[in-house]
């Protein structure tokens, strides 16, 4: 008469590893590494030489489709860098330069229209008040009478929210702190649109149009390359800049000199200047993402 | 022989000036044209954290055309400087001074001998590509805060060479509140939600 097994019987009689299992098993994990070892890989597992063959071919794509020569950077991080941005909301005129300067220098999309930075203006009688910003302004001249604004693009989060939904790892944060997407990875499912606190992805609902005159052929894989339909985008601190040494291009264009950029790690830049001797703030702070842009007032 | 001769006048006129009680007072430094010819100047910028001082570049002075060098006219002898409080009707009527007017005046700047030059209050000779000196006397926060790198407009490289852009260039200095600008086009609105 059998008795019913309990877990003590398993302690006891632990079940023995029979060379059938055993082959099962490793023969599952052999196919499993040779699928993923075969398959697409994510941008960061991705060899150099690959990566060099993947860039040369975007790069004669992109020159035969736009007929100029465009040239594709796979520059990685900087040893020693963590990118970081400031902005004086005490300066910012809401004049858009940098909205417009982003959209010629990053590929955007012209039609159907796509904006990196967001200027959103707010009462100074309020002060920061997303619930009644208004991006939409339009008067004959700026700044308004009694408003500030804000320019909102991607915060670089260092505990980006945007990351860690994404179901296909499409996107992640760089060693210098750059959240970028690959856009070949990206399967537009728009999660990471709906965790950022910041509004700061955009998603190409149709096939996204530069002309062939206004395309920036200076282009970085993880950054203005063109994108396809459906998937996301965001600013990447112009990474293909950046990463070269140069300011990013709203930085470049602010004609107030409200946007500063520089390393994080470096005792000497300005953005450390701005940390240390200014009263910053990060939007909404209370979420615990961690920006790695700060606003701060200047005067 | 000839620069000998000048630099006696110069001397000289000095020496004037000094004898008259003139604000003309303290070393001229010699910044002859054929140095940089407006060609942009660069700034030291002093080592802050760690590191070697920092050299930054800034371009030339942004002059109306023509008007520069002022010795053109200022020179001829049938003009000789008039430090009477005025208010100017012959020429320059085109500029109204809306900075600290009620205080001062053409010549707390320019300086009266040296027609292509400012002064500091303490009478230092101050090329117009260094005005950064002269706005910073009274504007020293600004003035740091500008060598620090955070106040005004940044261009070149976040980890090297940078350019910085003098006051002048974005503030008027006869009437130095910045100007409004024309806002670029607001984003397309993207209408109301419908089914």
């Amino acid at each position: 008469m059998a008795t019913p097994r309990t877990a003590h019987d398993v302690d006891d009689h632990p079940t023995s590893l029979t060379r059938r299992s055993f082959t099962t098993c490793a023969a599952a994990a052999a196919a499993g590494w040779i699928l993923t070892a075969c398959g697409p890989k994510r941008l960061y597992d991705v060899s150099r030489e690959r990566l060099r063959e993947l860039v040369g071919d975007v790069e004669r794509e992109y020159s035969a489709t736009y007929g100029k020569d465009v040239t594709v950077s796979a520059a990685g991080p900087q040893p020693g860098v963590l990118f970081g941005y400031a902005l004086d909301i005490s300066r910012c005129t809401g004049c858009r330069r940098c909205v417009y300067a982003c959209v010629e220098e990053n590929n955007q999309s012209r039609d159907p229209q796509v904006h990196w930075i967001r200027v959103l203006q707010m009462d100074k009688e309020h002060g920061v008040d997303f619930a009644h910003a208004d991006q939409y302004y339009e008067p004959a001249q700026v700044p308004e009478e009694g408003k500030f604004y804000v320019p909102v693009s991607c915060q670089q989060c260092r505990d980006a929210p945007c990351t860690k939904v994404c179901p296909t790892g499409a996107t992640w944060a760089e060693k210098d702190g750059i959240v970028v997407i690959d856009y070949d990875w990206c399967i537009g499912c728009r999660c990471c649109m709906s965790a950022c606190p910041y509004g700061a992805r955009h998603f190409n609902w149709k096939a996204p149009s530069v002309a062939a005159t206004d395309v920036n052929p200076h282009m970085h894989y993880l950054g203005n390359r063109p994108r396809p339909k459906g998937v996301v985008e965001k600013c990447t601190f112009c990474i293909q800049r950046v990463r070269e040494g140069r300011y990013p291009a709203c930085v470049e264009v602010c004609p107030v000199g409200a946007r500063k950029f520089g390393n994080l790690l470096d005792p000497d830049s300005e953005i450390r200047y701005i940390i240390e001797h200014e009263r910053v703030m990060v939007l909404k702070e209370e979420l615990n993402t961690m920006p790695k842009f700060f606003y701060f007032y200047g005067t | 022989m000839a620069r000998n001769t000048a630099a006696l006048a110069a001397g000289v006129a000095t020496v004037a000036v000094l004898a008259l009680g003139g604000c003309h007072a303290g070393p001229s430094r010699d910044t002859s044209a054929d140095d940089a010819p407006w060609g942009g100047t660069q700034v030291v910028l002093p080592a802050r954290a760690s590191g070697e001082p920092e050299l930054v570049q800034v371009p030339p002075p942004p002059f109306s055309d023509g008007v520069f060098p002022c010795s053109d006219c200022h020179a001829q002898p049938d003009l000789p400087p008039n430090r009477t409080r005025r208010v100017l009707v012959d020429a320059h009527d085109e500029i109204v001074l809306k900075h600290d007017e009620e205080h001062r005046w053409c010549l707390d700047c320019h300086d009266a001998v040296d027609r292509d030059q400012l002064h500091l209050a303490g009478g230092e000779l101050v090329p117009f590509s260094e005005s950064y000196r002269l706005c910073g006397q009274c504007h020293g926060e600004k003035h740091r805060d500008w060598r620090a790198g955070i106040h005004g407009r940044r261009t070149g490289f976040w980890n090297g060479r940078k350019e910085y852009l003098l006051c002048v260039h974005c503030h008027d200095p006869h009437a130095p509140r910045f100007k409004p600008l024309v806002p670029r086009p607001a984003p397309v609105h993207p209408g109301p939600m419908t089914r």
